[in-house]
């Protein structure tokens, strides 16, 4: 049986990436949730990080351009 | 868990074109998302659309593998990994220095732009790292993932843009998961540097415009 641990901040950190990636196994991500929860250097750190993921998402949306939306509906249409 | 259009018995058919229907509003769904993580891969216009056409042409032959529509957006995003790595391999160019993947545990990678930005007790009048994120343009944080080694800006992709887990990326590369986690931890830790030091400079020469 898997118990929940007190982690600290290195772990955290060391954990931050999987956290936000989602892909910690539950009893990890529930550490990371009791941590975050009462470690506000950690929350911030976090808080950033997610931050800067939605500016690299936004910055790489590219509207495709009205040629290639025609290319792709041709190409269904012969497929 | 809803099912995609089935494929009917005979092409031509009402089925047929009821299918080609519905595939077509899905991939134009996500066009855009497809067009925009192609040009980060292959940082080209022109293979890019040709990288969306060949996905678009690879997922319709393959719609009978997809199980689950909801499901469509990761899967038609696999096949577009999939598309570029091979046609990556094919080509085999590598026009781009080949990245050391002797110290991808190096400390050096570790680098983080929160410690640089984070100021606790300014917190209350002040919020330094909202304000770096602000005054980050489109273009510096473009240039920043094009300019990611090859291996890197791949994983990069893959994970922020694209959304496919370490497991998904690690089979589209063929390398262990591992890899996939210390890779994209070097390329994020070389992209937020890379950011910092852009900042950096943008301020120096904003300083010596004003002088």
């Amino acid at each position: 049986m898997n118990e929940d641990k007190v982690i600290g901040c290195e772990e955290a950190l060391a954990r931050l990436f999987e956290y936000i990636d989602h892909e910690l196994n539950p009893c990890h991500g529930h550490e990371m949730d009791e941590h975050l929860s009462r470690c506000l250097s950690c929350y911030s750190r976090l808080e950033f990080e997610q931050r800067l993921r939605v500016h690299l998402q936004e910055a790489a949306q590219e509207q495709a351009p009205d040629e290639l939306q025609n290319k792709v509906k041709a190409l269904i249409m012969k497929l | 868990m809803r099912p995609y259009p089935k494929k009917p018995k005979m092409t031509g058919m009402p089925g047929d074109n009821q299918r080609k229907q519905w595939f077509e509003r899905q991939v134009l769904e996500v066009l855009d998302g497809l067009y925009g993580a192609a040009l980060r891969l292959t940082k080209n216009r022109t293979d890019a659309e040709d990288l969306v056409g060949e996905t678009v042409m690879k997922a319709f032959k393959s719609l009978d593998a997809l199980k689950d529509i909801n499901a469509f957006r990761g899967w038609i995003f696999r096949i577009q990994s999939n598309c570029f790595i091979s046609e990556w391999r094919k080509r085999k160019t590598r026009a781009e220095t080949p990245v050391d993947f002797s110290d991808e545990e190096n400390e050096e990678g570790n680098f983080w732009l929160f410690d640089k930005l984070h100021q606790p007790f300014l917190l209350w009048r002040d919020n330094p790292e909202k304000t770096f994120l602000n005054d980050l343009l489109r273009e510096d944080l473009v240039n920043a993932i094009d300019a990611l080694p090859h291996d890197f800006r791949v994983v990069l992709v893959m994970a922020e843009l694209e959304g496919l887990s370490y497991q998904e990326i690690a089979e589209t590369l063929e390398v262990p998961v591992g890899t996939v986690r210390s890779r994209l931890s070097r390329a994020r830790s070389i992209l937020q540097k890379a950011l910092w030091e852009h900042a950096q400079e943008q301020s120096i020469s904003a300083k010596q415009t004003q002088t």
